[in-house]
């Protein structure tokens, strides 16, 4: 395989394309949705079904000034946005998309996403920090502490499958519950009988490590204005926003990948990278319907949840797959 | 071996493998910068942030070392566990805390500047000196190679590493249990 600079640079090119573009459009595609289950119509005006709006709410971010505010930390306030942004890039260069369609696939794809996933709350804690605003330091306080709890679960349910795998690349994982539904990770075998729980420990955990609601507590509007980006303006909070979205899908690939059989068909029919589109945006529709329809929790209801039933259920769940995959 | 190539033939700059010799020059400088401002910053928050840069630049000169899980384990651990808990540990402080000194030690000053000559000149020496011998590639980095090895040839550096995680936490709880008595 020859890696030529044009090569390396169309790749960027389209991971980045590829990313902004989602970001632009779940923007949309989430305020409609709030729109439609808060029975109001969203923004409709734009173009047909409002769709040209991102574009118009691109252009008013890029033309906007840009504002530090004064005895904020100019350096780490302007790293903070980047930050938010850069480590959903890298994970996409190891996502296989279907069979074919990936970048470079990584040995330790699992690992490497969850590496960089490690910067992002990186980002909160210098945007809530830098900007020398209180409610900003709060933020940043809670964002920390969110990113220690929850990142463990994770974790350990990531264990669980590589177990039964026995590997870290993506692509393995996905082939592995090649075939029919019944074959995919989600669906309780002899070795794992408690499957759907580490699903439901999964996606619970990566609600709560994009910060989306209910467990967006970095920017509770209700009680720290907007947390963590108060004090951004123009294409910085822009980039917050973008971050945000390529981080979900990042997370919905991961949860296809890991749970709903990768680019695989239900029936074990063609197997493409447009089954694996479904799945990852039936994922993110689902992660904004829940996004409108639960409360936000309080800060000690989101950390009792990760260290007293989601910690304790996880490890449980690691020591009966090792138990079963040992005996049978 | 010899670690010099002719410039005649270094790859250009606008190829894959001068692209690959960029970035490893701008790693190269990130650790070092980001060590620099990890010991120098007035403030703590920078610290972290030049601590994180130094770890991901350390992290790149492993992947330049065909360790990939090292590389990724050192930006799991050390920038997603150890940074995170360095900053949740400032985050409980004070948070416009002025800057303290202790007075200053023998070290600074002229004495201080030999010494780090003499130690990087020490070190240049023998990074020179010493003949490396190319080592077999040992795995190929899968999960079930790694827990071989680390049960079966590093067992012994398994167990230390162990014994080192069990007395932090015998002195964490020492300390923890002090404090709660005053």
């Amino acid at each position: 395989m020859s890696l030529t600079l044009l090569n390396a640079i169309i790749a960027v090119v389209i991971a980045i394309g590829f990313a902004a573009l989602n970001a632009a459009y779940l923007v949309w595609a989430e305020r409609r949705g709030a729109g439609r289950i808060q029975r109001r119509p969203g923004p409709n005006v734009n173009g047909p079904l409002g769709l040209l709006q991102p574009l118009a709410d691109g252009a008013k971010l890029m033309t906007k000034q840009l504002i530090i505010p004064g005895g904020a930390d100019k350096a780490l306030f302007m790293v903070a946005p980047v930050l938010a942004m850069a480590p959903a890039i890298m994970s996409f260069v190891t996502i296989p998309f279907s069979d074919v369609i990936v970048a470079r696939s990584m040995d330790l794809g699992v690992l490497m996403i969850f590496a960089f996933a490690s910067l992002g709350s990186m980002s909160i804690l210098f945007a809530g920090w830098g900007s020398r605003n209180k409610y900003g330091v709060m933020a940043s306080v809670r964002a920390v502490s969110q990113a220690i709890s929850y990142e463990v679960p994770m974790l350990i349910t990531v264990i669980t499958i590589v177990m039964m795998t026995g590997s870290m690349n993506l692509h393995d994982l996905a082939t592995s519950q090649a075939g029919g539904f019944w074959h995919w990770n989600i669906i309780p075998s002899l070795t794992s009988p408690l499957m759907p729980v580490s699903f439901l420990i999964f996606f619970i955990c990566s609600l709560a490590e994009t910060n989306r609601a209910p467990f967006d507590l970095g920017e509770a509007e209700s009680e720290l204005v907007a947390g963590f980006h108060t004090e951004y303006g123009s294409m910085g909070f822009g980039l917050f926003f973008m971050g945000e979205y390529a981080n979900i899908v990042i997370g919905a690939s991961l949860i296809t990948i890991l749970f709903l059989g990768g680019w695989g068909c239900p029936f074990g029919l063609f197997p493409s990278v447009f089954w694996f589109l479904l799945k990852i945006y039936l994922l993110i529709a689902t992660f904004i319907w829940i996004r409108w329809t639960f409360p936000r929790t309080t800060i000690y209801g989101l950390l009792n949840l990760s260290w007293k039933i989601l910690i304790p259920i996880s490890l449980f769940n690691l020591l009966l797959t090792a138990g079963l995959l040992k005996v049978f | 071996m010899n670690p010099t190539i002719a410039l005649s033939e270094a790859p250009g700059l606008f190829t894959a493998d001068g692209l690959v010799g960029l970035v490893f020059l701008i790693m190269l400088a990130t650790t070092i910068i980001g060590g620099f401002i990890a010991c120098n910053a007035e403030r703590l928050v920078r610290a972290v942030a030049g601590l994180i840069a130094c770890f991901i630049g350390v992290a790149a000169l492993y992947y330049y070392l065909n360790s990939p899980f090292v590389a990724m384990m050192q930006m799991l651990i050390y920038v997603g566990a150890v940074c995170i808990t360095i900053a949740f540990a400032i985050m409980l402080a004070a948070p416009e805390e002025k800057k303290k000194s202790g007075p200053a030690g023998p070290l600074t000053g002229p004495l201080g500047l030999v010494t780090a000559g003499l130690v990087t000149f020490g070190m240049a020496a023998m990074a020179l000196k010493t003949d490396f011998i190319p080592m077999p590639k040992i795995n190929m980095g899968t999960v079930e190679n790694i827990g071989v090895e680390l049960l079966t040839t590093y067992s012994m550096v398994f167990e230390l590493v162990s014994i080192v995680l069990l007395i932090a936490i015998i002195g964490a709880l020492v300390i923890a249990r002090q404090g709660r008595s005053k």
